[in-house]
Order: structure tokens, then C-alpha cells, then sequence
């Protein structure tokens, strides 16, 4: 019997013959932490009583998650994993330089790789065929000084598609399509595997859209295979050498195969407070949104600003709608910045963020007051996630996005766009 | 064994409800504790008391990778959570950071809120004193019961460096 992605990169990296349900210990590649959950991580770590790294040079210590900081607390704890860098050789990347899985993506995480990170959206570089999946502070600490961790072979689901997206429809309405489809808990404890001649023919930004949310089926990781698309995105990241092809073997053994045509997808929006509570867009019409978030690693690069500057382009945001815009990365914003849609998106009304997560998570940089509702290009949407418990967040892609800002209740985007 | 009062709750219970976002940079068990649940069960530190068992429907423990959520279980007082299934990362924490959990969905089907569980971690043995019906979860895998017995992830790895390697 063949082997799935997965099989095949936990095979490789714990060299064993491994196989779902089997019990392995692996060769981590790259380890990192951010700046909520990395100072527990740093902390337990030097309660651990460890030497040091087992590989400094592919540590990565990100300060991402609050950017500049907004309070004394977070500063401190900025510091602290500042201190920790220069202790122990650790890579540092500081504030404005992006949000870790956009900086993993574009520099660090190579096809075949195990990468480990204490934030649960770990799993984008998934989108280059990585076996990455996210850890709490403890697993990380242990990883980080072992250069090594168990895990617990995931089964696979495969997920086909076929066809291609109509006007208006992109990788966002895809994987909220799916987890509409199979549940919050759908794929928990288990591996995501996208093929078919759709995923061959996707670009590397909807690749990495769609293996951001794998998480929030529960999935251990969202694997794409790495094939010639990978190839051509690292060389244009200038790191060609760091390519080589993954596929799963023909026979390899799923749980279950889901099939989707992406010419039957529309824009689709997860209501409030779960991200399984998927709607389409068209039938939330007259929900009214008094703030619009685009960005975060789900979707803050190039093509996704690119999309909502063409919908925004000389136009005006509505005005009891707030539009905020944040790139995922430095790279991004200046590649951003070089086209002119920074500058058509603040023409049209939007107070742009520095690179970083910005208000995703509720700590700062958009806090929704009460009552309030955000439609948002980011992925989670739990009851308080953007700072308060009595405010609504609906999730969307780019497009979705933009038109909601221009008419100030949620949108189909198919409305706005040009023919 | 453990026994304590059952706080149901029910599907897809998320790690922004246990302890929100904002409070990620509070460094002690003690500090966390004081935020658990706040944004969606106010007075739920006003009810706890230590030694208290959550019960939940499915996934219990989704969304983010924060240590923090069973951190701030645990520093409640919180005995174990029983739960028809767990989300992987809070389950992993959980068993890092030394808070048993419990998968019986049937202990969960037969189990209010208020009800008095009586719990062997040991045998995996769930008795509700209120009901007077008894259950059975799953047991670990061997690999997660050595862990759980030598005080959680850090402890385990600092015996194994001391000892024979990993």
C-alpha cells in the first residue's frame, strides 16, 4: 500500500515505515514561536533545565501578534524574547516585519518539512508541501531543544477539486465551503490533503489561504503536494535550491474522499461565533457591518490586496463602515505599495496597519465595540475573538470583503465587480 | 478519585472562550485562572470551586494553541474535563501541563450541569453520584500515560536527558 503526504513526510523525517495511527518521533526542521504564546515558551523552557537550541539557525522567535506593542505588559514580554534570541542564537524577526506564517512561508519552511510553531495556524506552509502543525508552549519548548517531537501518524482525508472558480469566487470561499461542509471537529486529529486538477492548477496564495484554515476543521495539518507551482514561488523567493517534489504515491490509503467543483462555489461568509456556520453571501445581504478587516495570514498578500483595490479603485468606503488594511509582510506591503494599491485603498477610505496580525485576535488596532460587526479576511471567529464577547464577526474573502466596505452590509462581491 | 460538580457545556467550545486573547500575557497559573470563561460564562468563577469537573459535548479545547486554556482550567481548580472528544492541540496541552481528560460520550449524554461525578483515573472509571450510573472512558496509549505519570511534557523530557536519552 502506498503512502499519503503525510505518511510519507513522517516516514522520511522519524525514519521509520510510518503509518496512520502509529506512534513516531520526528526531526523537527524549523521551530518557532510568536509573541502571545512564545514567552510561556521561553519560560518553561529555561525552567526545563535545557542546554540550549539543537538548532539555532532554524529557530525563529517572531514578534507578529501586537505590533508595536500597545502596552507595557506586551513590551515586556517583547523584551523577554529579545533577551532569548541574544542568549541562544535564535533568529530574531522583529516588528514590522510581518506575521510569522507569511515569513515561514516566503523564506523559511521548505517542501518536506517538519515545522512545529505555538500558534495553531502553523499549518500554512502546508501550502508548500510542509508537515507543519502548530503546538502549545510546552511541545515547542521540548522541540526547540531537542530538535525533535512525537507525533501520532494522522489518517488522511483527501479533498479533490476539480473546475475552476467562477467571478467572484476564491480559495477563501473554498475552504469556508468546506468546513461549512465537514464540521469545526471534521477532520480532527487528522491530515487534510488537497489534490486534483484545480489544486495543481492553483498559485501559491490560495494554496496557503486554504492550508491556514485547515486548523479550523481540527486537522493536524493541510497538505499540498509540491510540484512545479511550489518550484517557481521559491525561486521567485529567490531560494530555488530549496525545492524538490512531494506527491502522495497513487495507491496511497484515505479515510474518505471529499469532492468539490470550484464552479459550483460562491462567495461564502462563516456567521458568528463558529467557523463551520457558513452561509453565502448573497443570503446575508442587509447585514449591516460597521468595520472591514483585510489581511492577516489568511489573507493579506499581494493578490488579496490586489483583489480589493480593483473592487475599491476610485471609489469610497461607506462611510459608517471603518476599512482597515493590513499586509501580511514587509515584502508585501512594498510589493503592495510598488502597484499602487496602497494607494488606491487609502484613497478609498482605508487606514492601513503595519505588517503584523493586527486586530485578528482582539488585541489591539480595530477592538469592536458593542454590538458591533466586523466581516473580516481573517480566519477565526469565535464569540470575543476581536476583544469583545458582545460583538459579531463574520469571516469572508477579499473580495467579499471590499464590497461589503463600499455599500456598509455584507456583500456578494459579484454585485460590484466589472464584467 | 476525584469528585467534584459537573459545568456543562456544549459543542466546539473554543480556547478564546476559556481565556481570552488579551489576557495572553499574564505569566502565572494564578493570574489566568482569574479570566477563565469571563467573556462567555461571566459568573463562572463565582460558581467553581476546587476540585470541580467540566463536562462538554465535541471538540472541546478548538481554536488556538494557547497553553494558557488548560492553564487556566487547571489554576481554577478544575479536576479533569470529560468530553465526547477533544480538539488535538488543547489535548496534547492538557496532558503537557498535567489536567486529565476524559473522552466517554456516554458519561457526557447522562451528566447535567450540577451533578456529582466521582472520577478513577486510573481505570478511567466515571461514577455520577446524582444519577447513580456509572461509565467507562478510553484509556491512554502507553506512550501518553508515561507522560501523564512523570508530571507532564518538560518533566518527562528533563528525566529522560538525565536518565537513558531520548
Amino acid at each position: 500500500m502506498g503512502k499519503t503526504l503525510a505518511e510519507k513526510i513522517l516516514s522520511e523525517k522519524s525514519g521509520s515505515d510510518a503509518r496512520a495511527g502509529d506512534i513516531v518521533i520526528a526531526k523537527v526542521d524549523l521551530v518557532f514561536i510568536q509573541d502571545t504564546t512564545g514567552p510561556l515558551t521561553v519560560r518553561l523552557f529555561r525552567s526545563g533545565g535545557f542546554k540550549g537550541l539543537a538548532n539555532p539557525l532554524r529557530t525563529v522567535l517572531f514578534i507578529d501578534h501586537a505590533v508595536p506593542s500597545p502596552s507595557l505588559g506586551l513590551s515586556n514580554d517583547h523584551r523577554l524574547l529579545r533577551e532569548f534570541a541574544g542568549e541562544t542564537g535564535a533568529s530574531m524577526s522583529d516588528i514590522g516585519e510581518g506575521v510569522c506564517h507569511q515569513l515561514v512561508g516566503e523564506s523559511m519552511a521548505r517542501p518536506g518539512d517538519v515545522v512545529v510553531g505555538s500558534d495553531s495556524h502553523t499549518v500554512t506552509a502546508g501550502g508548500l508541501g510542509a508537515f507543519a502543525t502548530g503546538m502549545g508552549s510546552s511541545d515547542v519548548a521540548v522541540a526547540m531543544a531537542l530538535g525533535k517531537t512525537w507525533f501520532r501518524v494522522p489518517e488522511s482525508l483527501k479533498v479533490t477539486a476539480t473546475g475552476s472558480f467562477t467571478k467572484g469566487v476564491y480559495a477563501k470561499d473554498f475552504i469556508l465551503h468546506l468546513i461549512g461542509l465537514i464540521g469545526a471537529d471534521g477532520a480532527t486529529y487528522k491530515a487534510l490533503e488537497f489534490g486534483g486538477d484545480a489544486v495543481a492548477a492553483m498559485s501559491m496564495s490560495p494554496r496557503l489561504t486554504i492550508a491556514n484554515m485547515a486548523i479550523e476543521a481540527g486537522a493536524k495539518v493541510g497538505l499540498f503536494p509540491s510540484d512545479r507551482t511550489t518550484g517557481d514561488y521559491l525561486a521567485a523567493q529567490g531560494r530555488g535550491e530549496d525545492y524538490r517534489p512531494i506527491a502522495p504515491d497513487p495507491d496511497a490509503d484515505y479515510e474518505k474522499t471529499i469532492k468539490i467543483d470550484l464552479k459550483l462555489l460562491e462567495p461564502t461568509v462563516s456567521r458568528p461565533h463558529t467557523v463551520d456556520n457558513t452561509a453565502l453571501a448573497r443570503d446575508l445581504k442587509g447585514t449591516k457591518i460597521q468595520q472591514v478587516f483585510i489581511g492577516t495570514c489568511t489573507n493579506g498578500r499581494l493578490d488579496d490586496l490586489e483583489i480589493a483595490a480593483g473592487i475599491l479603485k476610485g471609489k469610497q468606503s461607506n462611510p459608517g463602515t471603518r476599512l482597515i488594511v493590513g499586509p501580511a509582510s514587509r515584502q508585501v506591503m512594498l510589493e503592495a505599495m510598488k502597484a499602487g494599491y496602497i494607494q488606491t485603498l487609502v484613497a478609498a477610505g482605508a487606514t492601513i496597519l503595519p505588517p503584523g496580525c493586527g486586530p485578528c485576535l482582539g488585541l489591539h488596532q480595530g477592538i469592536l465595540g458593542d454590538g458591533e460587526a466586523c466581516l473580516s479576511t481573517s480566519n477565526r471567529n469565535f464569540q470575543g475573538r476581536m476583544g469583545n464577547p458582545d460583538a459579531f464577526v463574520y469571516l469572508g474573502s477579499p473580495a467579499t470583503a471590499a464590497a461589503t466596505a463600499l455599500s456598509g452590509e455584507i456583500t456578494d462581491p459579484r454585485e460590484v465587480m466589472p464584467g | 478519585m476525584l469528585k467534584g460538580t459537573v459545568h456543562k457545556y456544549g459543542a466546539d467550545f473554543d480556547t478564546d472562550a476559556i481565556i481570552p486573547g488579551r489576557y495572553l500575557n499574564l505569566t502565572t497559573v494564578e493570574e489566568v485562572a482569574r479570566h477563565c470563561m469571563e467573556d462567555v460564562d461571566p459568573d463562572f468563577l463565582t460558581r467553581v470551586r476546587p476540585g470541580d469537573i467540566v463536562v462538554a459535548t465535541t471538540n472541546f479545547g478548538c481554536g488556538s494553541s494557547r497553553e494558557h486554556a488548560p492553564m487556566a482550567l487547571k489554576g481554577v481548580g478544575i479536576a479533569c474535563v470529560i468530553a465526547k472528544s477533544f480538539a488535538r492541540i488543547f489535548f496534547r496541552n492538557a496532558i503537557n501541563i498535567g489536567l486529565p481528560l476524559l473522552e466517554s460520550a456516554d458519561a457526557v449524554d447522562n451528566t447535567e450541569a450540577g451533578d456529582v461525578l466521582e472520577v478513577d483515573l486510573a481505570s478511567g472509571t466515571i461514577n455520577n453520584l446524582t444519577r447513580g450510573k456509572t461509565f467507562t472512558a478510553a484509556a491512554y496509549p502507553e506512550f501518553m500515560a508515561e507522560l501523564i505519570s512523570a508530571g507532564g511534557l518538560i518533566e518527562f523530557t528533563r528525566q529522560r536527558l538525565a536518565g537513558k536519552g531520548v
